[in-house]
């Protein structure tokens, strides 16, 4: 798919591929000779003289758009990525945004706090279906990681744009030119962010939720506005070409597409070495592979196997304590003494405080069920829990209908060493303090003692070594 | 469209409902950075860890070094193998390698540049701490996967030389070869492959 190439017969000096190469190989009035499909459409806006003189003022080093040369780069194929972007990062968008309002805005818990008015309308997040947040955030992650072959194809398909002199003959290019900065830094930036997030590499060391949200909506308003300038132009350039008639030519019978007004199609095509098809298949593939290494990572099972670069592909064993732990004990300085047999849970909101030693809790009527635990990097596994349903526990501190509840863990601090439930999520019979998991005592770095288990809750709210609960009612 | 919008449109450059949608959009954004405050988007301790440098570097990163980094080596790649092939005609072979090495590498590529900090083990503390393990396993995983994605090419590759030359033999006119058959190659037939091989 790339520009580079050229027949036996040029000098690869004289094709002129990646940028800093043109300038070296190509004499100045040969390179100047490139403004004149640019200057074709002839017209400057006002202030006339100071975009002639932009035109006039090619610095040396900017290479010049001759330079690009796959015969496959045109209209079309980039209509076709814009397109596939049109329909699916919505989606990633939503899931976003969803996400943020399932961390609960109205117990102050969305991070970040402050969004004025840029947000879903709000609602209590619900406990049904148990598998909301892993549909969500796994969507979220797997979506925005398979895309990403196909935005760079995208990116590379307009390459020459960022090169084409002048870059601006009006104010209309100018503040264009300025919405572009919101569309492809956003995108790279959302990209960039997420992909080190969900590997737990905090290089860009701000904080992520912040810059992540509010980077989305840079992206989606630019994102919005390029639909809006573009959607024309996409519709007509997919329909210069028949994607059936694309899908039957062989790379021996592929020709440029017509030259276009925005100077992607090359003006010095190189003989195609990839099909339009072998291009579009080659993004396929790119995103297909990336599903394959990734998508286990959220629906488990065998497909976890096949997770082979992510941190949630891994294997902790066969026991039953054996599966994916976020944030261990010793990481919350859990001390073995704090578990042991003087730890008490104490529910407090009623007329008096009450507390329970573990034996105690266990002689309490158990409950069971298997709920997916699925945490912000967009993994999620199901498991076996058992322990006492948080309804029960709320009856017994004397709080029976609860608006919320507050949990706090034995982790002095940290991020998420306590957490706000909704009533609903207190109430739900599923809800549970879990004391065991696979019909064995919980492990340290699962929350030994015992730890909160909530349909569709988000991993870093369903608390750990949980020291107390206060009912509100 | 009237005359004012004419006039309009050509002192602007484009349709004055393209000026309100961008006016528009910049409001929005400039609405999104007091939310999040303009000092928020400065780190005055280590510079590069600034959401403004992340933003505008992810371009950067993007335009000016991604791009011409893969846009390079591509080209570097033709033009190594002609400067290797280019004074020995009898190597050329009957089907181009091109994308054969180019569809491995993007695939290997594709795979570092999205799951790096587990390849190079970056960010082993916070690894750590959130899973218990350690990165140690990726960076052998990586190059397994390359491996595999160059010797699935590796045979596809020379399944399709094998399907080319029967295909020339099957073509070409029966009779005694031009040139008699030299070393171990004996399917290589002796007309020239042409520069269509590259």
């Amino acid at each position: 798919m790339a520009d580079a190439d050229d027949p036996p017969e040029h000098g690869a000096h004289e094709a002129g591929a990646a940028a800093s190469d043109e300038a070296v190989g190509e004499p100045a009035a040969v390179a100047a000779d490139d403004d004149v499909p640019g200057q074709e459409g002839g017209e400057f806006g006002f202030p006339e003289r100071l975009w002639r003189s932009v035109a006039d003022h090619r610095p040396p080093g900017v290479p010049s758009t001759r330079a690009f040369r796959s015969p496959l780069r045109g209209p079309w194929l980039t209509s076709v990525f814009g397109f596939l972007l049109l329909i699916s990062l919505p989606l990633v968008a939503l899931t976003g945004l969803l996400d943020w309002i399932a961390y609960g805005p109205r117990l102050h818990q969305s991070i970040p706090g402050d969004v004025g008015f840029l947000h879903l309308p709000l609602f209590d997040w619900p406990t049904r279906p148990a598998w909301l947040f892993q549909l969500t955030e796994g969507l979220h992650v797997t979506l925005g990681l398979v895309l990403v072959p196909v935005v760079l194809a995208k990116l590379w398909s307009v390459m020459p744009k960022l090169f084409v002199w002048p870059p601006l003959r009006s104010v209309a290019d100018l503040l264009e030119r300025l919405s572009l900065v919101m569309i492809v830094g956003g995108i790279v930036f959302e990209m960039a962010t997420g992909i080190l997030n969900i590997q737990y590499d905090y290089l860009f060391g701000f904080n992520f939720y912040t810059a992540h949200y509010f980077g989305a909506w840079v992206f989606m308003t630019g994102f919005v506005v390029h639909v809006a300038l573009k959607f024309p132009t996409m519709v007509r350039s997919l329909r210069s070409r028949s994607l059936l008639g694309v899908l039957r030519t062989p790379v021996a019978d592929t020709e440029p597409e017509a030259p276009d007004a925005d100077g992607l199609v090359p003006t010095d095509p190189a003989p195609p070495t990839l099909s339009r098809r072998g291009a579009l298949a080659l993004v396929g593939g790119g995103s297909l592979l990336v599903a394959v290494l990734t998508v286990g990572q959220s629906i488990g099972g065998v497909a976890r196997e096949a997770a082979l670069l992510i941190p949630r592909g891994r294997s902790y064993g066969d026991g039953p304590n054996d599966f994916q732990v976020n944030k261990t004990a010793a990481a919350a300085s859990i001390e073995p003494s704090a578990t042991g047999s003087s730890w008490r849970l104490t529910l407090s909101g009623g007329a008096t405080e009450v507390t329970f030693d573990r034996p105690t809790l266990m002689a309490m009527r158990q409950h069971t069920v298997d709920l997916p635990i699925a945490c912000v990097e967009g993994w999620s596994t199901t498991q076996r829990w058992t322990g006492v349903r948080l309804a029960d526990l709320a009856r017994e501190a004397g709080v029976p209908r609860p608006a919320k509840g507050h949990v706090q863990s034995l982790e002095g601090g940290g991020g998420f060493s306590e957490a706000w439930l909704q009533g609903n999520q207190v109430l739900d019979p599923d809800a549970l303090l879990a004391l065991c998991v696979n019909g064995v005592d919980l492990s340290p770095d699962h929350g030994y003692p015992a730890r909160v288990i909530v349909p569709a809750l988000p991993g870093v709210h369903c608390t750990k070594w949980v020291r107390s609960i206060e009912f509100v009612a | 469209m009237g005359a004012t919008t004419d006039r309009a449109r050509r002192r602007y450059g484009a349709h004055p409902l393209h000026l309100l949608t961008l006016l528009a959009s910049f409001a929005l954004v400039g609405y999104v950075v007091s939310l999040l405050g303009v000092h928020s988007l400065w780190n005055d301790r280590v510079w590069w860890q600034s959401i403004i440098v992340w933003f505008l570097g992810a371009i950067v990163l993007h335009d000016l070094v991604l791009f011409p980094f893969y846009a390079l080596a591509d080209r570097s790649l033709g033009a190594g193998w002609r400067a290797v092939t280019g004074r020995a005609p009898r190597v050329t072979p009957a089907v181009s390698p091109r994308n054969y090495l180019r569809i491995p590498a993007m695939a290997s590529g594709l795979l570092l540049l999205l799951f790096f900090p587990g390849i190079i083990q970056q960010g082993s503390a916070s690894y750590e701490r959130a899973t218990g393990l350690t990165q140690a396993p990726y960076l052998g995983r990586w190059l397994l996967l390359t491996g595999a994605f160059f010797a699935i090419s590796a045979i596809a590759y020379a399944a399709r030389t094998y399907q080319t030359r029967r295909h020339r033999a099957a073509t070409e006119p029966a009779g005694p070869p031009a040139q008699p058959v030299e070393g171990s190659d004996p399917a290589e037939p002796g007309a020239p492959v042409g520069e269509s091989a590259w």
